[in-house]
């Protein structure tokens, strides 16, 4: 790239890349058999997320983000690949050990409404993690599901009402503090606030920001809207067809974005001003079948800067410093 | 799926007895339970004790308001007796055809790798005739209250197995039942937890069809003569009884006919009651 880099960003990089990454990804995969073929959702991915991160992961729908984030916690099982959580390797662990893990890594969903039972109340709902794991006595539990309630903004004394009874961004704070009650250090907010009004979407952001600062937790936000992750993350990973194409510090990869696939994401966020000049670049077609992705280099079928090389391997990484790296020949 | 069958019900009660038909219903098989219950308090005579000169004397006039049968019993007595017999098999069958059915359907739908040999072992019990299998079992098993509401139990269970695998399958793959996983629960507690709460509804509807059909089935078997032992009085065995003196006296089948009749009909009208007022998809006015 190149754009100079802004002190900022270097220095925010600088610091990040000091702390080793609490949760290193390598050559993962996850593909499924289907009637018509093998559907590559998640295709021979790596990814480092530091310690105390908040690392964005976008990408159109179908792009295989929200099956990335179900794999690093074995929800699905990959297909291949090696997960490294704080040292140690996940896809190795036997289910009861991966049970215990299940205390140091947690999700938060996107529908706040299918996400809690409805015939639960939200006591039992918050203080599920703690029951599974045997921790506490009762009254424990109460305690800590009143503390947890106060902490993401509810009342204590809600914890005796069922989901219908609230809105969705309370739903989700819900859902938040049922993420927490086991004390993570890792979380996976898979599209969390995609489903809530805008205004719900600022205070559950927030919300999500206060938490990260007080428990130190270390986090995977998935989102479509690179406008939020812009707002919440420290780092990015794009994502297009199972691949990830590039990452990098988040306001650098905002700013000068380097693959082809990103600056056509950036042009499409909306911007407030009407008046303002913008160079648009407006994708053709839609994301391909992954069940037969393009050879080579997965985006070159829609690429406004294809060559005839794009089609032989998918493209080594190109560094663009400061921890920015694309995935592209044109580089 | 999600908004209607997990929809809460707030005044369950109140939605029921709305509708005049299930409010009627209500209150017939309200009468008839409480009839049974105090069968031996309200009974006018004792229903084994026979009186040769009573012998087939017509209702509504004498000592019998119903009459008396071929031994001289009191018809009313015995209707009264036999209705505990009657409705004890058909909540027996019920409830021990919901237990199993859960347990089955449970297994199939939760656990992939059972689904195939469990849905196999439902259709084909689903295959044979109700009343044939019903017949085969009570035949081998003897004719006691407790082998009849087993046989009948076996007959039904096929019915709730595939609701509650049908339901089981859906909630599995919701993302609090992922939320459960995520947060260590064991597979024991996401059914205790997650999948029974939510299979109550459609399961508690179809119990109370079983209720019905297991009383009429009962009955049915009596008739046929391989019910429960004659000696006992059900609605059942009065039919039974009475069909040798249709000539001579038609109340003698009408009476027992009319109190399977009422609590049949009633059972199916709150079983719609029910559907309809937990799934608020499939109410339609009546």
């Amino acid at each position: 790239m190149p754009e100079p880099l802004t002190t900022e960003a270097t220095e925010a990089a600088r610091a990040l890349r000091a702390e080793a990454a609490l949760l290193s990804i390598r050559g993962l995969s996850k593909r499924y058999h289907a009637p018509r073929g093998t559907v590559h959702a998640v295709e021979n991915v790596s990814l480092d997320i530091p310690r105390g991160s908040i690392t964005g992961l976008v990408g159109e729908s179908g792009s295989g983000k929200t099956t990335l984030g179900r794999t690093l916690l074995r929800l699905v099982e990959p297909s291949a690949g090696s997960i490294r959580f704080a040292g140690e390797e996940l896809t190795s662990l036997s289910d009861r050990q991966m049970t215990a893990m299940r205390r140091r890594m947690q999700i938060i969903f996107q529908d706040p409404v299918s996400s809690l039972n409805p015939r639960l109340k939200v006591k039992h709902i918050v203080a599920e993690g703690l029951r599974a794991h045997g921790i506490g006595s009762g009254s424990e539990r109460r305690e800590r599901v009143a503390a947890l309630l106060e902490e993401v903004g509810l009342s204590p004394d809600q914890m005796t009402r069922y989901p219908h009874e609230f809105s969705g961004g309370q739903r989700q704070r819900i859902g938040i503090a049922r993420a927490l009650a086991l004390e993570p250090e890792f979380i996976v907010a898979d599209e969390s606030v995609s489903a809530l009004d805008v205004s719900i979407q600022a205070q559950v952001l927030n919300l999500l920001l206060d938490i990260r600062a007080k428990r130190d937790l270390t986090m995977l936000f998935i989102a479509h809207d690179l406008s939020v992750v812009d707002y919440l993350c420290d780092r990015i990973a794009v994502m297009y067809l199972g691949k990830i194409v590039e990452t990098g510090p988040a306001r650098r990869l905002v700013r000068h974005p380097a693959h082809p696939y990103t600056r056509a994401l950036l042009s499409a966020v909306p911007q407030p001003d009407p008046l303002a000049s913008r160079d648009r670049e407006v994708l053709e077609g839609s994301i391909p079948s992954p069940l037969d992705p393009p050879s080579g280099c997965v985006f070159r079928t829609r690429c406004p800067r294809a060559l005839p090389g794009c089609a032989t391997e998918f493209p080594p990484p190109v560094a663009a410093g400061d921890g920015h790296i694309a995935h592209c020949i044109n580089l | 799926m999600a908004a209607a069958t997990f929809s809460d019900e707030p005044g369950l009660f109140r939605s029921l007895t709305a509708r005049p038909a299930v409010l009627a219903a209500l209150v017939v098989f309200g009468l008839i339970l409480v009839a049974a219950l105090l069968a031996p308090w309200i009974s006018p005579a004792d229903p084994a004790r026979m009186s040769v000169r009573a012998r087939l004397s017509p209702p509504f006039g004498g000592a019998y308001l119903l009459g008396a049968d071929a031994f001289g019993r009191d018809v009313l007595s015995r209707l009264l007796f036999a209705g505990r017999v009657s409705l004890s098999i058909g909540l027996g069958v019920a409830v021990v055809s919901t237990a199993l059915g859960i347990l089955i359907g449970l297994a199939a739908g939760f656990f992939r790798r059972l689904d195939a040999p469990l849905s196999r072992l439902i259709d084909a019990m689903m295959a044979f005739p109700d009343i044939l299998l019903a017949i085969a079992l009570v035949a081998i098993l003897g004719g006691s209250i407790l082998n009849v509401i087993l046989a009948l139990s076996i007959v039904y269970t096929p019915r709730i197995a595939r609701i509650v695998r049908a339901a089981t399958l859906v909630i599995r793959e919701l993302p609090f039942v992922e939320a459960a996983r995520a947060l260590g629960s064991s597979n024991l507690s996401i059914m205790a937890w997650h999948v029974l709460p939510n299979i109550v509804s459609p399961v508690t509807v179809q119990a109370t069809f079983i209720f019905a059909y297991a009383m009429l089935a009962e009955a049915g078997l009596s008739f046929l003569g391989v019910g429960v032992d004659p000696s006992i009085p059900t609605w059942g065995t009065m039919v039974n009884e009475g069909r040798q003196y249709l000539d001579q006296a038609l109340y003698l089948i009408l009476f027992p006919g009319i109190a399977i009749s009422l609590a049949v009909l009633s059972l199916q009208l709150i079983g719609d009651g029910l559907r309809d007022a937990l799934d608020p998809r499939l109410a339609k006015d009546v």
